[in-house]
Formats: structure tokens, sequence, C-alpha cells
């Protein structure tokens, strides 16, 4: 029996509002317990909720960013539940009326192409605060300074077929949302989760199978992992005959398996209506006009524009687009040195791997955009060889130095490229050295090209390093070859 | 419209509502009347009525992104049951 | 001293006749004499002496220093749904036994900026839902009246306590006639603004698209002031409407001869007591003496109120009330095993049966395969009300009736079925619906008990409402007759 996948993400991503959605709350990560929430946030008696503008130009903006409807006129809803985090007994979020309605993304697919996988809503809702189960002598506790930051959750259409376009589409969402700058994409703090909906079909087969949901899956790598898992778990059932029961489900990393949630999920009945200490949210056109002009270049547009209009490989433009800030950086770096291909080298190259060896993030880079764009202009006009500027490079990351032609002096790396008296210097050589000459000249064509290297060592050594070896490489041949 | 015992326990579930057995019959007989009371309002026909939601045609006001709170930890926390530790403590959550 | 109106206390202290030590003083020895035991009315479920003795000094000295505004010094009481800071709100539960908020309502906080003098927190059916205080876990409240019959609901608390003159003003809350039933069994004034007048910031929400805050008076000059109060546009609250506030006091003696007043057939029915049909009359006469003119009209929708609040009501308040939980605040029952049977004891123990029955009632309602047919049902019924009214607005000025099919009955009469109690609020109910001010004056009484005179404004047409409603009070003496005893 052949079986196809079907996935759909449902991505929970926080807004970066200073706010909560509905209270002045800070929504500043790392606080200690309940210091930042208020009366509204810890839903005492008599509280109510005033609607952030921020949020909503947000989710605006993400609408906008993925060619969806806006819509005009959303609702709160309240999805009432019941559950420690959950301080009102229900939680405020849009059912009915979402403020974003169809649109898509295109996600890249490992061998190069890309797909467009189609998002079927967007909307706003409020996060719930968190329970700790260490012990406090059987109890748990609950910290509701996460209750009320702002969520906006993007469903996707099930339109994924396996895991690692499962990945690719949350990997594209989230350079979406960080270059916008409406979420800060740390996943390790839980600015983004995904929920993955599975469920296998017959191949061929019209009717969606039984689907279960993966919550609160963290990383790129554990959604890849726990999709693969719930289908080869899914499939086991399937091929004994059995049924999926519909349920949510946990992933479990260190046993590398999903498990399944509270069972009563299932019994829930949420109740669903439009929340009445709210109103209906209203936009015009205008609105959404004046939130449309202040987008960004999004990711998609940026890769394009470097591959058409300097020239990168479709690689290296994916590769360098990926997040905002190492687009922000790359870019300045390029500017700053005048070519994006060699700008392209040095961020791929020797910046990242620095970078990984000593898990530093971009945003944290001991070497600015500034510097090492000035340090790349200096290889491209010769000031400084390939290999010069590698010293340069490491003077730089271990700050040594702030003003790149300082330090070029101050290590000696000036090289010298001026041909006469690079010629000077051949000249010498040539003449110290008449035995290896002779042999060059009497040997085959197509074999001199290998003796070269011996003369250009003599000269990079009479020039203490200094000399351009390109330049070198190109008069000692001139002046060679002439000789035969 | 009438309901049986069963609908009655699984209402008190769904509001967290701990009911008596006993109980269960009498609340059972007083919504049951509630709900013939609320039939009445089949004997309108409301197909081409818009529903109100809200009393006012008014729209949402919207709040200018700002943290206008700080910490009140100790003086909102004074009415918890249990806390330790700054959190509110309940019996343990298993997920 | 007692019988004093709000407006004479007011001008009593400006003149020095007494200072607010000594009103307060007065009005606090009252209620420890009159409301508390076997034969007190329990109109207070708690009486702030401390405070309000220590409120009445910082007012006296406000006026020594020539700040004293009309309500500096005043003393009055709130209804125990509004959150006082540092003082218990109960909101006549268990669940809220013990709790202590740690803000004041925004409305609580108005009266704060004025320097009033707060008596205490005033009785109520639980959590707003009844219509005779009958359902309170602090236990009924005696109406002045005949200490045999009910206060009226759930209002009744702070109905029962400005009828005896144990204070002489007081606010309330009305989300289906919580103001203005209580106001009428008990002989006052009672107002429920438009929706969106007053703030529900800290006002304990039972359902959110009705509940209105409001004042309950001696008289409708009393209910001018004590709205100049309440009323505020409140950023706090987001179904707070920014809409003009007048000064209610500036317009009360305004010719009203040529308004219209409309007597809605459905307020009538054959089925009213014949007796109460001639009292409300009879009122409804005395305006066109003053001339005014009445006209018939019909407000079709008016039966179907009934079972569209039923649903809506409860629907929102199974929403309200989830909050109440025994994790952060309240009643939490003992040695919970785990979490589910914390929220089901908490929550069986701390609520009483009424609300319980509402909860339910709205959680079933909002549930799976009945949201269409009964809370969308509901809401679209509430257009037909609230579209009944504007084609009537159209045609009247004001709209008269009754406020209640009889008049105070004896407690325990109709605690047996509660869809019978449900029918003491059929007049009341859709002005609710609609979001519309409606008042409720003294008109007369029935055997010896007091009669309600029903006034349903068009939307922020407060001051147009107490204009007549003082201008009625002006030619007539019903509010100013006191319960028997009551000197």
């Amino acid at each position: 029996m052949e079986w196809e996948v079907v996935i759909g993400l449902e991505i929970h991503a926080q807004l970066a509002t200073k706010s909560k959605i509905f209270s002045g709350s800070s929504t500043a990560f790392g606080a200690e317990a309940n210091t930042q929430a208020s009366l509204v946030d810890l839903g005492l008696p008599g509280v109510l909720p005033v609607f952030n503008q921020e949020a909503l130009a947000m989710a605006v903006k993400l609408g906008c960013a993925i060619d969806a409807e806006i819509g005009k006129v959303s609702v709160f809803d309240r999805k009432n539940y019941f559950y420690p985090d959950s301080p009102k007994g229900y939680q405020t979020t849009q059912l009915h009326h979402p403020i974003v309605g169809m649109g898509h993304i295109d996600i890249d697919m490992e061998d190069g192409t890309s797909r467009r996988i189609n998002v079927t809503r967007a909307h706003l809702e409020e996060d719930a605060g968190k329970s700790l189960h260490e012990d406090f002598s059987g109890m748990s506790g609950i910290d509701l300074n996460r209750a009320g930051t702002p969520l906006v959750e993007i469903v996707s259409e099930p339109e994924m077929r396996n895991a690692k376009e499962a990945v690719a589409y949350f990997k594209k969402m989230h350079s979406i949302v960080t270059y916008l700058g409406i979420c800060d994409g740390d996943l390790s703090q839980g600015s983004m989760r995904c929920d993955c909906n599975v469920s296998l079909r017959p191949k061929g087969q019209e009717e969606f199978g039984t689907r279960t949901e993966i919550k609160n899956v963290n990383s790129f790598r554990f959604v890849e992992q726990a999709i693969n898992v719930e289908i080869e778990r899914q499939r086991d059932i399937l091929e004994d005959g059995g049924e999926i029961t519909q349920e949510t489900r946990l992933f479990d990393a260190n046993k590398m398996e999903t498990r399944s949630m509270r069972s009563k999920e299932v019994e829930n009945d949420y109740r669903y209506f439009p929340c009445p200490d709210l109103l209906p949210i209203v936009i015009d056109d205008d609105y959404i006009e004046a939130i449309r002009k202040t987008l960004p270049e999004l990711p998609d547009q940026k890769k394009q524009r470097l591959i058409t209009e300097q020239g990168l490989s479709e690689y290296d433009a994916g590769v360098l687009t990926a997040t905002r800030e190492l687009a922000a950086y790359f870019e300045e770096v390029a500017v700053k040195c005048s070519d994006y291909k060699l700008a392209a080298n040095w961020v791929m190259g020797e910046l990242s791997a620095a970078l990984n060896k000593n898990d530093v993030d971009i945003t944290t880079s001991p070497i600015s955009s500034d510097n090492l764009g000035a340090m790349v202009a200096r290889i491209k006009d010769n000031t400084i060889s390939g290999k010069g500027a590698k010293s340069v490079f490491q003077a730089l990351w271990e700050q040594k130095g702030d003003n790149v032609d300082a330090l070029i002096d101050s290590l000696g790396l000036k090289q010298v490229s001026d041909s006469g008296a690079i010629e000077g210097i051949v000249d010498e050589v040539l003449a110290n050295n008449d035995g290896q000459v002779q042999n060059y000249i009497n040997a085959e064509p197509d074999k001199r090209g290998k003796m070269i290297g011996f003369f250009v060592g003599q000269v990079m050594k009479a020039s203490k390093g200094s000399a351009n070896p390109g330049m070198v490489n190109k008069v000692l041949k001139e002046k060679l070859d002439s000789k035969c | 419209m009438a309901l049986d015992h069963s609908d009655v326990k699984s209402i008190a579930n769904l509001a967290r509502l701990a009911i008596s057995d006993e109980n269960i019959d009498k609340y059972k007989t007083e919504l049951s009347s509630i709900l013939e009371l609320v039939e009445q309002m089949n004997a309108v026909n409301t197909d081409d009525v818009q529903p109100l939601a809200h009393p006012t045609d008014a729209i949402q006001r919207l709040r200018a992104d700002v943290v206008t709170e700080s910490n009140n930890r100790e003086k909102f926390m004074a009415n918890a049951p249990a806390q330790q530790d700054g959190l509110f403590l309940v019996p343990k959550v298993v997920e | 001293m007692h019988n004093l109106t709000i407006s004479q206390i007011s001008k009593g202290l400006e003149n020095g006749d007494f200072t607010s030590v000594e009103i307060t003083q007065h009005f606090l020895d009252r209620i420890k004499q009159l409301d508390q035991g076997n034969d007190g009315f329990n109109s207070f479920i708690t009486v702030m002496e401390a405070q309000a003795l220590a409120d009445a000094e910082a007012a006296d000295k406000r006026r020594a220093a020539g700040n004293a505004t009309a309500w500096t010094g005043v003393p009055f009481a709130h209804k125990d749904i509004f959150c006082t800071d540092g003082t218990l709100t109960t909101c006549g539960s268990k669940m809220l036994g013990n709790f202590i908020p740690p803000y004041d309502a925004t409305v609580v906080d108005n009266f704060k900026q004025q320097g009033a003098v707060c008596l205490g927190k005033t009785n109520m059916d639980e959590f707003a839902m009844g219509s005779s205080n009958e359902s309170s876990f602090f236990g009924g409240v005696k109406n002045p009246w005949n200490k045999a019959t009910i206060p009226g609901g759930s209002s009744g608390g702070s109905a029962a306590a400005v009828a005896a003159r144990l204070v002489p003003a007081a606010t309330g809350t009305d989300t289906g006639g919580s103001i203005r039933q209580p106001a009428a069994l008990c002989g006052l004034t009672g107002l429920k603004p438009t929706y969106g007048r007053c703030s529900r910031f800290g006002m304990i929400a039972f359902a959110s698209s009705l509940d209105q805050a409001g004042p309950m008076t001696q008289t409708a000059e009393d209910a001018a002031m004590m709205l100049n109060v309440m009323a505020s546009f409140d950023e706090k609250d987001s179904t707070s409407i920014e809409q003009d506030l007048p000064d209610y006091t500036a317009t009360l003696n305004n010719d009203i001869a040529g308004k219209v007043i409309g007597i809605p057939k459905e307020f009538f029915p054959d089925s009213l007591d014949g007796e109460m049909a001639k009292t409300v009359r009879d009122a409804i006469a005395e305006f066109e003496k003053l001339g005014c003119t009445v006209k018939e009209i019909s407000l079709p929708s008016t039966d179907l109120a009934i079972p569209a609040y039923y649903v809506v009501a409860p629907a929102e308040c199974s929403a309200n009330l989830s909050r109440m939980d025994g994790v952060r605040f309240g009643h939490r029952c003992e040695d919970p095993k785990d979490v589910e049977d914390l929220y089901k004891r908490s929550r069986g123990e701390g609520f009483g049966d009424e609300v319980k029955r509402r909860i339910m009632m709205g959680t079933y309602a909002l549930s799976t395969g009945f949201y269409d047919a009964y809370y969308v049902k509901a809401q679209k019924i509430r257009r037909l009300i609230k579209n009944d009214f504007v084609s009537a607005f159209e045609q009247v000025d004001i709209i008269m009736g009754p406020v209640t099919p009889s008049p105070a009955f004896k407690a325990g009469e109709k605690s047996g079925d509660p869809v019978e109690m449900y029918m003491e609020d059929k007049f009341t109910l859709s002005c609710n619906l609609a979001g519309l001010p409606g008042m409720s004056i003294p008109a007369g009484q029935i055997n010896g008990l007091p009669v309600g005179l029903q006034m349903i404004g068009n939307y922020w047409s407060e001051a147009n409402m107490l204009n007549m409603a003082h201008q009625f009070q002006s030619h007539t003496d019903f509010h100013k007759q006191a319960p028997q005893g009551i000197e």
C-alpha cells in the first residue's frame, strides 16, 4: 500500500510588541515569575481588555507580506477551556473573522526549486502562562508573565507532503516574520512554536485520513524529526489494519517518539462566541496601504535581486538571505567593498566558520560589517593579498584593533603591486637562479606552468611576502616566456 | 427540548461544576424548563436578521503600545489560596 | 437627618448645618441599630465604619480648605459588585467570600475623587443573578416596606438600605432590571444609563454586553447628582463610549410640555394585574397634566425578550465566571487531589444554585450543535428588539409602562421555580438587550407596597429622562413616601 503524507502546520509567533495584547504589561523575556502580570493578565474579577494597536499593525504587515486578504472587520472570540495557565478560563482569539485571510508563501526545496504553499489564514490571540512542574511538594507552579503576550497564529493549508517541506515552510515563515520585525524568531525562547498536523491516506485517495496534532515543536530539527517519527507510527498502525485516533501528541526528542497528550482534550467543546468585552476591529484601505508601504524588502525579493543584479548563485543568495540580520550584515559589507561576490565569499567562508566555531550569532559578531567591508575592499584594491587578509581577519576577530588600514600597517601586510618594483625583484631572482631558468626554457611548454611555482616562491621570499602574488605570476611568466 | 441525566452530567463537566447525583435530577428538571422557555424564540422567523452582538455600533478602540504596568506581584497575589516563590500553586498538572 | 436627600445633605454640609463626620456617624448608628441581628434588614454585607469616619474627617478638612464639591463628605453605599481596594468584595457569593480586591473600580474611584463617604458594601443576589436578593450567600434582605417581602434584586441591598434610610443613596447595577425592579419594589428612583455610559472596569461582570452601573436614590434630582459622578469615559473599558457628558442637574427644570410619551400595548397585556395597570396609567396621566401627550405604540418583540435574555446573559456569564476557579483568588476546596477536582469542587462549593443553573444554561447554549439555534438566534432577536425601539423613537420621545407585574412578593414565594422568578423581569429586559437607558420612579402603592413607573428613553437621553422624572416628582409626592416606622 502506498501512502501519501499530508502535513499542515500551525505556527504561533509571539509578536514583538513592547506591551501585551490586552494590557500594558511588559512582554520582556526572562522576568521573575508573576512580576509582569497585571490585574488584567491575572484575570481578576472586574478587569477588562484593551487592544494594542501595534499587534494589529504587525498582523496586517504579515498579511501584506504573504499576499493575503486582510480582514477589514475582524472579531475577537472567546475559546472556553479550563487550564491553570489560562487565568480567565477562556483564551481570547479569532475564529470566524480573522484579521488575515488566504495568502501564500514560496518554500525553498533542497533541489533548488521552489514550491508555493497556501496559507489558510492568520489570526491574533493571546498567549497563556506557564506551568512549572519542578517539585513544589507535589504541586505545580503557575507563572502568568507570559499570559497575554500577543500571538499571531498562522495556519497553512494541508499541502506539505513530507517532513523536509514542512521544515522549509517553517524556515521560510521564520525568515519572513523576522524580516518584517514582527517577531524576534528566537526559537529557544519560544518566540515561535509549531503545531504539526500529520495524516496519511492511500495514494490517490481524495479524502483525508485521520490526523494527529503534534504540539509546540520549537526547533527546525525537531519539526523534521517529530513529523518523521509520527509518519512511521501512523504507517505502522495503518498497515496493521488499525485506526488512527484523532488526538494531540507531544514530541519527546530524547526518546525520539510522540506520545499522546491529555486525553480529555478530545472532550473539549470550546464553545466559541464573540467576546463581549471587545468590539469589532474595523480597518480601511488607507490603513492597510499605509502598512503595506512600510514593508521592507522580503527574503525572496532580496534573494532574487542578489541573483539577477549582483550575479550571486542561487545557493549563495539563499544562504545570505536566510535571516534578516545576516542579509543586512552581508549587504553592508558588499556595499562597503563594492564587490558582492567577494563579500559573499568572506561572509559565507571565514566569517561563518568563525561564528559557528565560537557559537556566536551574527548580531554579536566581534567584527563589524563596516570593518569586514573595509578589509575586503583592501583585497579588491590589491593593498593586501588573500593570505594577508586572513591575518587581518584574525586580528579583527580578536579585537586587536578597530581600524583596518592601521592593522594592515602594523602587521606589515601591505603588498607590493607596483609592476616596476616587482620587475626589479623578478629580474634579481631570475639572475640568481640561472639554472632553474634554463630548465624552464628547455622544458616542454605544457610542463612550464608547474615550474613557475619555484620562482614565485623566491620572489615572495625576496619581497618578504609583500609582493602581490598575482602580479608576480604575471611578470614572471612574461619575462620567462620572452626568454623562450 | 428536555435534557437527560447524561446531558446534565456532561454540561456540568464542561463547566467544571461538581454536582452530586441527587442534584443532577433537580438541575435536569430546572434546566429543561428553562429550555422550554427559551424555545419560545422559535415563534419568529429570523432568517434575514443580522445578529446584534453589541448594543452600540461602536468599533474597537486601539491602545498605544507602551508599557504602563509595573511589578505589583505582592499586592496582586495577596488573595492566592496557595503560593510559593512568586508562583500560584495548583495540584500537579500532568501533560 | 436620615430623611435628607443627597441634595439636602450636600447643601447642609455647605451651610455648615452639620459636619460629614456627624452625618456619617448618624447613618452608621442606624445601620448598627436597624440592619443587623435577626430582625435587621441585612442590607449590608460589609460596613466600613473606620474607613467611613476617616473619609468623613478628610472631607470636612477638604471643605475647610475650600476644595469641597457637591459630593464631598456625602455618605452613600456601593453595591458589593464594585471592587473596592482593600475592602472585601463578595458579589453576594461564597466564591468571593474572602476576596479583597487590590484595586478600585472606576465608578468607586469617581466617588473617591469627589471625597464622598462610602459607608459599606450592600447585599445582592449572587453574582447579580436574581430578582429578590434571596440567592445571596449572605442571606436574604428584608424589604423595609414589609419585612415579610423581598426588596427585589439583584440590587436588593442597595434598595433596602436607601428605603430604610440607612444611607441616602446607593449604587446599583442593572443587567435585566436589577436597578429598576428593586427601586420599584422599594419606592425609590433607579436609573440604568445607556450601555457604555458608566465604566464597567472593576464592576464584576455578569453579562458583559448588558451590565450597566447606575444610581438608586430617593429622588430624580439625587439620581442626576449621582449620575454626574458615576458616568465617565474610561480608557480601561473597551465598551465605554466617549459621549458628551452633560451636567444632569442643569436641565432638571426644563419645561416638558409637548413631549410625546409612547405606551407600548405589549406592556399592558391582558394578563397584567388590573390594579398595577391602573396605578401605572394614572401615573402616566400626571405627565399629561404637565403638557405631555400620550400615544399608543407597539414593541412587537417584547415577549421574545425573555427567552433571548435567558440565552444571552447565561452564555456571557458562563464564560465570565470561568475565572472563578480557586487558583488565584476566592474559594478553594480542601485537599484537591488534582486540577480537575480543584475546579469542580471549588466551583461546586463556591457557587449557589441559581448561579450554577445559569452557568450550565449558558454552557449548553454555546455548545457545539446548539450555538446557532440558541445563541445566534437570541442575538437576532436582540436585533429585532432594538429595531422596535428605533422605530418607536421616531414617533415618541419617551416610552412608559410598568416596571414589574406586581409589587414586592413574599420571601420564598417564587424561589421554588426559577422560570417563575424570571417572569419578574418581563418588562425590564428589552431595555438591556437594546442598550437603552431605563428608569423607575415611585408611582403609587398597592396594598401599602410601592409601585414603580418605568421610563425608557432613546440612547443618551438620560438628561431628558431625569428632567421628566423631576417634573413628575415636583408635582406628586409618591417619592416622598417612606416605609412605616422609618422617620
